[in-house]
């Protein structure tokens, strides 16, 4: 499996000849994609050993395309996209060789599941100010608190977490970051019903959980830091993808516009023309970004994308609700039940309403977004900080 | 949708963009603008020859086996884009876009080799507010004459041929001198309106009106959104500028969050405009070649739709974030809100290019 280079030409040989030792179609799923890592194909950039073979992160694309020819499984990257988008990326930069080893290959395969451990209901946008409390004890941590907005936590086998270690430090500098075994004893996973009826997320209560030090990652007290890495990484996966026209929201209520007549009003009319237009530049915005990517001349138009997006879906389907008149009244189904995976455009215009009501709170608040665009990209004065030479412990709460 | 646009600048159009750039800067200040709007003569075409004959941008959407500079809607886009962050006070929209996809419609070489190396401004005789498709007002033709008056015509007082569309269905060329042009009070100081009347001028039939206005309507609806892209990107500059300086309460102004979210939403409007504006300027150049044109209709109507309110609001934030000094004549914030005002009827209003797309997309009304 060596001697290829590591060119499109290259990457195109070494997966013909992976797929010919592995024949997609009489391989056992998880043993193909064990393979797969172990030939250094499932990220090609990441380092040798480690599922890549150090190839530049475009070079994927080569060997997703000859993967997908052959019909080949994958790890099926929405159902394990925390581990994939957050939790790898920061093992990778903080992790040691024993820590890489260890969690990368069955997060990669999806064999062992991550979630995160970040968000506390005290510390939503504010999440340097969070309170759990990780204690040194012999070559132990005993972690207490809680932590909420967490998907995946009832399936997870590992997570990744913040807490506190330095209450007696200025709140960015007293925090550490750790791997939880979401198995161990002391943690309780509970479902946090949402307004749509169902619970992606869930409440995790964390009670002298024990994690031992070769379980931290990076420094003591270097929490704040390390988790940049996890954060910038959700921010990224945000528009990976090129979207046609009519591609998400906009798609589903044109489609009823079109098919129901009888629902038409001239003022839902002049809306919808609206959003459809907004829908259409918000579209073309994102795929100028993807071509400045690819260009090599990134702009900051990615941070302010999903601020678009938000209020683009909130304003979509409450126009749909509304559309459907009568039947807007109804609901599909307020049961509650856990989603595996999160669709924003699945199910019925009353369900997307409610959970579009997220989208401007999830992954960083559009208040806190347009504070970022206003700082970083059009560089405007930042907001005062009282807090930044206080004592966490002195913080008001 | 078969390829997807391109969206981005190329090293030539940002080369272009920036010798643009460069000649504004010495040539159109804010100051000199201001005090022209009220003379006589509001348009600057010492400005015009410099950009139409020394640079040779009039003929860059002309072949050049028809005498032009053989370039795109991609180029003549960042043109305007620059024209519009500096509000000159230049006939180029009107010329080197309207009247020329006019006569590259018709069969006229002689006239458009003119008009693209500058020697001649050419007008179509159409008011500034029609939206392509839409129908348009004729003269009268008897013997070779017209006969009649056409209201709101932009650029019309420095213009040397008009292209006036007459009630045989001909679009006629006219020699200026042959009609009477008047100067209408306007709302946009640096794109006045004039009313045209003939009676009885001598005029030459250079092709079929119907179709020539429709190209010249929506490459200019198309292109109108890279001016109010030039508009929007100044003036929210500017702002995000002075609200760093400007200091009340013992601290700048562009510190207060409620002026900082006003400021990062309209930064957005303003990126993303420029993503719609390439779309329809990239569309009007493949469409050029008859391919995708029903695609060109789409961008163009897309961006002319988004453009035009971004591009007031802009102006309008503009105007409240700089307070009192934003009110006075003597700051040039105003001649940005009077063309983005203008804009936003010129070639169809954001609501008429809506009902364009009800059709294109099939979005039918009740």
């Amino acid at each position: 499996m060596t001697d290829s280079p590591l060119d499109a030409a290259g990457l195109r040989r070494r997966t013909r000849r992976f797929l010919a030792e592995h024949p997609p179609g009489s391989t056992d799923r998880l043993d193909f994609l064990r393979a797969r890592f172990d030939a250094g194909l499932a990220w090609v950039h990441y380092p040798e050993g480690l599922g890549g073979l150090g190839a530049p992160r475009s070079l994927q694309a080569v060997v997703d395309d000859e993967l997908q020819a052959a019909n080949a499984p994958d790890n099926d990257p929405r159902r394990i996209g925390i581990g994939l988008g957050m939790a790898a990326p920061t093992i990778l930069r903080y992790g040691t060789e024993e820590q890489k080893r260890r969690y990368l290959r069955p997060l990669w395969t999806g064999e062992e599941l991550w979630c995160q451990l970040f968000s506390e209901p005290g510390a939503g946008s504010d999440l340097a100010a969070l309170g759990t409390r990780a204690e040194r004890d012999g070559d132990d941590w005993v972690v207490d608190g809680q932590k909420v907005w967490t998907s995946s936590a009832h399936l997870a086998r590992w997570a990744i977490l913040i807490a506190r270690t330095d209450p007696d430090v200025p709140k960015h500098r007293g925090i550490t970051y750790f791997i939880c075994d979401m198995t161990d004893p002391g943690v309780e996973v509970r479902p946090l019903r949402q307004i749509t009826g169902e619970a992606e997320f869930n409440e995790v209560f964390l009670t002298g959980v024990r994690i031992p030090d070769s379980r931290r990652l990076g420094e003591v007290g270097d929490g704040w830091r390390v988790a940049q890495t996890t954060l910038m990484n959700e921010r990224v996966s945000i528009g990976g993808t090129a979207l046609p026209r009519e591609g998400g929201m906009i798609g589903k209520v044109a489609q009823t516009w079109r098919e129901r007549p009888d629902l038409r009003t001239h003022d839902l009319h002049q809306r919808l023309l609206r959003l459809w237009v907004e829908a259409e530049v918000v579209r073309l915005t994102g795929e100028r970004l993807r071509q400045q990517l690819a260009a090599g001349q990134p702009g900051p138009e990615g941070s302010a994308m999903k601020l678009a997006f938000a209020r683009l879906n909130q304003e979509i389907s409450g126009l749909e609700v509304e559309l459907r008149g009568a039947e807007g009244l109804l609901y599909d189904d307020w049961t509650m039940r856990r989603p595996e995976r999160v669709d924003f455009t699945g199910r019925d215009a009353g369900y997307r309403y409610l959970r579009a009501k997220g989208n401007s709170i999830e992954g960083g608040t559009s208040e806190i977004l347009l504070n970022i665009v206003a700082e970083r990209v059009l560089g405007l004065p930042p907001e005062p900080r009282t807090d930044k030479d206080v004592a966490w412990k002195d913080l008001a709460r | 949708m078969s390829t997807p646009p391109d969206l981005l600048y190329t090293e030539e159009e940002e080369a272009l963009r920036s010798a643009v750039r460069d000649l504004l800067t010495d040539h159109c200040r804010a100051a000199e603008v201001l005090a022209r709007a009220e003379t006589d003569t509001p348009h600057d075409l010492a400005l015009w020859r410099r950009l139409a004959g020394t640079m040779g941008l009039a003929g860059l959407l002309v072949p050049e086996d028809r005498g032009g500079a053989g370039a795109t809607h991609r180029e003549a886009a960042v043109v305007l884009e620059e024209l519009g962050r500096a509000v000159a006070p230049v006939p180029y929209l009107s010329s080197a876009v309207v009247a020329t996809e006019a006569l590259l419609a018709c069969g006229d070489d002689e006239l458009l080799g003119r008009l693209a190396s500058g020697r001649a401004i050419g007008v179509l005789a159409v008011g500034l507010h029609l939206a392509p498709g839409d129908p348009f007002p004729r003269v009268r033709h008897a013997d070779g004459t017209l006969h009649g008056e056409l209201t709101g015509i932009a650029d019309a007082a420095v213009a040397d041929v008009l292209l006036v569309p007459a009630d045989d269905g001909g679009l006629y060329a006219v020699e200026a001198g042959e009609a009477t042009v008047n100067g209408q009070v306007s709302l946009d100081l640096t794109r006045p309106v004039a009313t045209v009347r003939l009676d009885g001028a001598p005029a030459r039939r250079v092709g079929a009106a119907g179709p020539a206005v429709r190209r010249a309507l929506r490459a200019a609806a198309g292109l109108l959104a890279s001016e109010q892209l030039g508009i929007a990107d100044w003036t929210l500059t500017e702002t995000v500028r002075y609200l760093k300086e400007r200091k009340q309460f013992n601290r700048p102004l562009g510190g207060f969050q409620a002026l900082k979210h006003r400021l990062a939403r309209l930064w957005l409007e303003v990126v993303s405009l420029r993503a719609a504006a390439r779309s329809a300027a990239d569309a009007l150049a493949r469409g050029r070649d008859g391919e995708d044109g029903r695609d060109a209709d789409v961008a163009v109507a897309v961006a002319q739709a988004y453009a035009a309110p971004v591009a007031v609001h802009a102006a309008e934030e503009a105007l409240q974030l700089h307070g009192g000094i934003g009110m006075t004549w003597e700051h040039p914030v105003h001649l940005y809100l009077k063309r983005a005002k203008a804009d936003s009827i010129a070639y169809g209003t954001a609501g008429a290019h809506h009902q364009a797309l009800a059709g294109l997309v099939d979005l039918q009304a009740p």
